[in-house]
């Protein structure tokens, strides 16, 4: 596992390019000069909605593409599920916004050709496309899972076979795929794969079953955990996460800025459970 | 350039405790050396975990938060965070709250003799005292006190603030109590007390409380013409830094601004500046 330096996050105004529905989701495309600069997918912006509004809304970046005129460009996936996601998910094209970014800790890379596990769960499958990027170009063998409720929360299950070697699609409806959740076929999925790491995002619970599977299967697990978050830059202490330290002492982790991809085996999914 | 409390300023803008997480954090858009100085989360003699989540939530302009003082402790703090502040270019102020006159005296003679250490702020008015265990300031003769204890304890050359809250009602009284008891300015303004949704013991910060503050350090100043004030609350632009600097306060501190703006205190400390610049020139 090795993270070479990148450069910091700015904050910036930002640019509204497009917004497409995609399902359940919006696909917002962003315009933010200089936060592409140093992505590495696990990576996530923060954005201001509206100025009455303190607490930043959080996006995984789901895609960083060159977008002739504008340099590269950000694409973010939102669920419009309060009024700041609502509010964003009907802003104009074209209107200004407030941007920091790249932030968080992103998810580690294996130095050898390992095989790899990712598993997504509804938007927050959004980091795992530009990660089965970057682990195809380092020969990874790369099995996706994709799951959601239903067939509109999943996330590009399309284009997700054409990042992987072996797809495994879940909906909880079985509308699409297998029906259950992620805990019901992850052990299959990893025994098949061999898994050697295995990547996860989404909701804690299905992150806890991800981890535990991983552990069982004898596999480093990197979960990418979604809090709420306040500020999103490590200043509040607002986000922290029950973990076990190097030294085997328990300790609070801040997601934003300490993770938000955190090493499944450290994380004390049970205290962190009990958070409501 | 900016005179508080027998220090040079660069600019009469300061990062608020709590706000700047360990310096690094907003370190990373920008210089510290770039502001009038930098008052770390406030340190208390042993570590604090902090409270239970949710620790934060939002309300219209503002922002509900029950962290409680969360923070590594003295030694910690000395090794890790000191050292690296101190090289900044920055004045650090180093906040203190403690459960005892004891430990406030305690933090003030450690603090007092650690280079890079400009001033010590005492916490005066942490809003959810009481479930933090934080000694309860609830008269002004209790911060009084604790303020004399730091005094007494502090190498000279070190000045100390004196945090006061808002409470208009007390808010002259406090702060003359505390300017005799040995604090060589006050700094008006913290969160207000208020309740997380659940109800749990909460500070309010943010916008929503800029009116409050301005109204408590506008009496301070026209009261104590002699006292430095510095102006707290709810400060997210240039024209609110005015607004305070205008009614008579020596500095602001800048804080949940930066929670949605890592870059608004060297903002306000830029439009401050190039104000000053263009009334020179004019």
């Amino acid at each position: 596992m090795t993270q070479a330096p990148r450069p910091g996050p700015v904050h910036v105004t930002g640019e509204l390019l497009a917004t497409k529905k995609v399902g359940a989701y919006h696909h917002l495309t962003l315009v933010a000069p200089g936060v592409a600069d140093g992505f590495r997918p696990g990576n996530f912006v923060a954005l201001s909605v509206s100025e009455s509004r303190l607490a930043r809304r959080s996006f995984w970046i789901h895609r960083v593409k060159p977008v002739g005129g504008y340099g590269a460009v950000l694409e973010l996936v939102v669920e419009a599920v309060g009024p700041g996601t609502t509010w964003l998910t009907r802003l104009a094209p074209g209107s200004r916004l407030e941007v920091t970014g790249p932030l968080g800790r992103p998810f580690a890379l294996p130095k050898e050709a390992v095989s790899c596990v990712l598993v997504g769960e509804g938007y927050a499958a959004a980091p795992l496309f530009p990660l089965a990027e970057r682990l195809r170009e380092r020969d990874c063998a790369v099995t996706l899972v994709v799951a959601g409720p239903d067939e509109a929360h999943l996330l590009s299950a399309l284009e997700a076979r054409r990042s992987a070697r072996s797809v495994t699609v879940v909906t909880a409806d079985g509308s699409v795929g297998r029906r259950g959740s992620v805990a019901d076929a992850i052990d299959e999925v990893l025994a098949r794969a061999g898994a050697e790491v295995v990547y996860a995002a989404g909701p804690v619970p299905t992150l806890h079953a991800v981890a535990a599977a991983a552990e069982a299967h004898g596999a480093w697990s990197q979960t990418a955990l979604e809090r709420p978050l306040a500020c999103a830059t490590g200043l509040c202490q607002g986000c922290v996460v029950p973990v076990v330290g190097e030294d085997g002492v328990s300790r609070t982790a801040r997601a934003c800025s300490d993770g938000p991809v955190l090493r499944g085996d450290r994380v004390r999914w049970a205290d962190l459970e009990a958070v409501r | 350039m900016t005179e508080l409390a027998g220090l040079t300023l660069a600019a009469p803008v300061l990062v608020a405790s709590g706000c700047g997480g360990t310096g690094r954090e907003l370190a990373a858009y920008g210089p510290l050396a770039d502001l009038g100085g930098f008052v770390t989360r406030s340190i208390t003699l042993n570590p604090r975990p902090g409270g239970p989540q949710p620790r934060i939530a939002e309300t219209p302009s503002g922002l509900v938060h029950a962290v409680g003082l969360q923070n590594p402790g003295l030694e910690p703090f000395l090794a890790t965070e000191l050292p690296w502040l101190a090289q900044q270019g920055t004045r650090v102020v180093v906040s203190i709250a403690g459960s005892s006159l004891g430990e406030y005296a305690e933090l003030a003679r450690r603090l007092g003799r650690s280079p890079g250490v400009s001033a010590i702020e005492v916490n005066l008015s942490s809003p959810d005292a009481p479930t933090t265990g934080v000694f309860d300031v609830r008269e002004p003769f209790h911060a009084a006190s604790v303020v004399a204890a730091v005094h007494r304890d502090l190498p000279r050359g070190v000045p100390v603030l004196a945090k006061l809250r808002t409470d208009v009602v007390r808010v002259v009284e406090s702060a003359r109590t505390v300017l005799d008891a040995g604090a060589d300015a006050v700094v008006v303004g913290n969160a207000l007390p208020a309740a997380m949704p659940d109800g749990r013991q909460a500070g309010l910060s943010g916008p929503a409380i800029l009116p409050v503050a301005l109204r408590c350090v506008a009496e301070v100043c026209a009261d104590l013409p002699d006292a430095q004030v510095v102006g707290a609350g709810g400060i997210t632009s240039v024209d609110d830094a005015r607004s305070f600097l205008a009614v008579g306060a020596t500095a602001v501190q800048v804080g949940a601004a930066l929670l949605h703006d890592p870059t608004a205190a060297a903002r306000i400390v830029a439009g401050l500046h190039a104000a000053t610049t263009d009334a020179t020139t004019d």
